[in-house]
């Protein structure tokens, strides 16, 4: 299993042809209290850049892009009852959704851990 | 993510405290003030509505309107200073006794709203006015004051060379009662000058959280040391700038520049309350045709507030009636920490205010289900004394 990261804050933990796709630590808390979660439909198809996902703070509402392109097989819905497991637990229980990659090729374009914590410093 | 402020930004006498504290700085108002402190919004927001939460609104513009050539009778000079402010105005200023303070409205020849500001007569000076105008619009609101006064008074602004703090929240009486024992007999709308450190400060029983509390306008040079002793109180914590917005629409306090604007009214605003009955009578404010014609029948729109169901309604978002119809916008809105909910301010038809009725709001290019709520949507708290 191997992480990539996106300069726009996602991770996206690969799992042979499944990516586990959230919101980094840093992220979060930029973020604040996160207050409200809209999950993207179980069946559809993104490309890479497309917005996935949209995550409400107190103050503001972000959007979530998909780090590379795929199908969406499976949704955190413990978020919507709980959307403070993306502050507590971004990079753990508070993942957002899992993706079908649709082109391995992608994830070697996104950034390691190191490239990510260099554009966080 | 937002980027860091580059811009010149002022910083406020109480900038270094916020910065050691953590705060997170953004640009409001030509400021950089903490939109919040390590703990977050929420766990602000609670604070002040369960503590007391200390605000730096240093960025407002406080200033004193002082007679040229007071004759040195209270009375007479307080009529010829209020004769001054009230061709700008809709409030009712000669009517204040000594340390009043009154919400009112800066208003256009057209009726719409300049800015909302707080009125007060000095306690201590006779022909003295206190007043206190929003961050964004103050040298606006500056220029048209000086304007009206001439020769015959002189504005003195207080903005550079004092600080503003909000204590706010059920225990801020007890706080004070420790710092200031004297202020705790002030009635809610009302201030006076009491010693502090090496200098008076001024202090109001005011705010815009919805919660009983003071507003303290301090001399710079003793703003740090008045604002480490209230947070020396295990009672009291910092609050940003995200929490103030919160509490405020929890409140169902307007927001300049947002619920208001240069075209809103008085009426639409719903802040009929701030056209004091002696003005009304008189019809001699700025825009008066329009605003009792607006008062008598209906206007065009009219401010409501609403419950939204699932994800929060922002500024800009549309409202639509039950058909789907677009009828209104949202002018703030967001999340209501003490609600645990999704709330809002927008401006609908006025027969669609009654509270319960059933509209839907657009986010994102989905309708979800919104409903008229009584305002506030968190009751008032303030501490008003029977006159």
């Amino acid at each position: 299993m191997t992480t990539k990261f996106t300069p726009d804050h996602e991770y996206i933990r690969v799992d042979g042809e499944t990516g586990i796709v959230g919101i980094t630590t840093y992220a979060q808390e930029q973020l604040g209290d996160i207050v409200f979660v809209e999950l993207p439909a179980i069946g559809k198809v993104l490309r890479k850049g497309d917005e996935a996902a949209v995550v409400e703070s107190v103050k503001a509402a972000s959007e979530i892009y998909a780090p590379v392109s795929g199908e969406v097989v499976e949704v955190n819905s413990l978020l919507t009852s709980e959307p403070g497991m993306l502050n507590s637990a971004p990079e753990g229980e508070g993942w957002i959704f899992k993706l079908k990659i649709a082109d391995s090729a992608e994830i070697d374009s996104l950034l390691d851990a190191d490239g990510y914590a260099d554009l966080t410093l | 993510m937002a980027d860091i402020p580059s811009e010149d930004l002022k910083q406020t006498p109480l900038y270094e405290r916020h910065v050691t504290a953590g705060g997170r700085l953004v640009p409001f108002g030509g400021y950089a003030l903490p939109v919040q402190y390590p703990t977050g919004i929420m766990a602000e927001h609670k604070w002040t509505r369960e503590h007391a939460g200390l605000f730096d609104v240093s960025h407002m513009g406080p200033g004193f309107l002082m007679l040229a050539n007071p004759s040195g009778d209270a009375e007479a000079d307080h009529a010829a200073i209020a004769g001054i402010i009230e061709p700008l105005i809709c409030g009712d200023i000669a009517g204040l006794k000594p340390g009043q303070i009154r919400y009112t409205l800066l208003l256009n020849a057209e009726g719409g709203i300049i800015d909302d500001l707080m009125v007060a007569r000095s306690p201590l000076v006779a022909g003295g006015l206190y007043i206190v105008v929003n961050a964004g619009t103050k040298d606006n609101d500056f220029a048209l004051i000086e304007k009206a006064a001439g020769d015959k008074a002189r504005l003195i602004r207080a903005d550079d060379d004092y600080a503003l703090l909000a204590l706010q929240g059920p225990e801020a009486v007890n706080v004070m009662a420790a710092l200031i024992p004297e202020a705790i007999a002030l009635g809610f709308m009302n201030y006076g000058a009491f010693e502090w450190g090496r200098d008076k400060v001024f202090v109001a029983r005011s705010g815009y959280t919805g919660e009983d509390g003071f507003e303290i306008l301090v001399n710079r040079h003793e703003a740090v040391a008045l604002w480490d002793e209230l947070l020396s109180d295990p009672r009291v914590k910092p609050i940003g700038l995200g929490a103030r917005d919160s509490l405020r629409l929890e409140a169902g306090l307007p927001l300049y520049g947002h619920d208001l604007d240069e075209t809103v009214s008085p009426i639409e605003a719903d802040l009929g309350f701030a056209v004091s009955k002696r003005r009304r009578e008189a019809a001699d404010f700025p825009g008066a045709g329009r605003i009792l014609a607006e008062r008598e029948g209906q206007p065009a729109r009219k401010r409501v507030a609403l419950l939204v169901e699932g994800a929060p309604a922002r500024e800009g978002a549309e409202i639509l009636n039950a058909a789907g119809q677009a009828i209104g916008v949202v002018t703030s809105g967001g999340f209501a920490p003490s609600l645990g909910r999704a709330i809002a301010l927008g401006f609908v038809p006025p027969q669609l205010t009654a509270p319960g009725t059933k509209l839907q709001v657009s986010v994102r290019g989905r309708a979800q289900p919104a409903e008229v709520s009584a305002s506030p949507f968190v009751p008032h708290r303030y501490f008003r004394k029977s006159a």
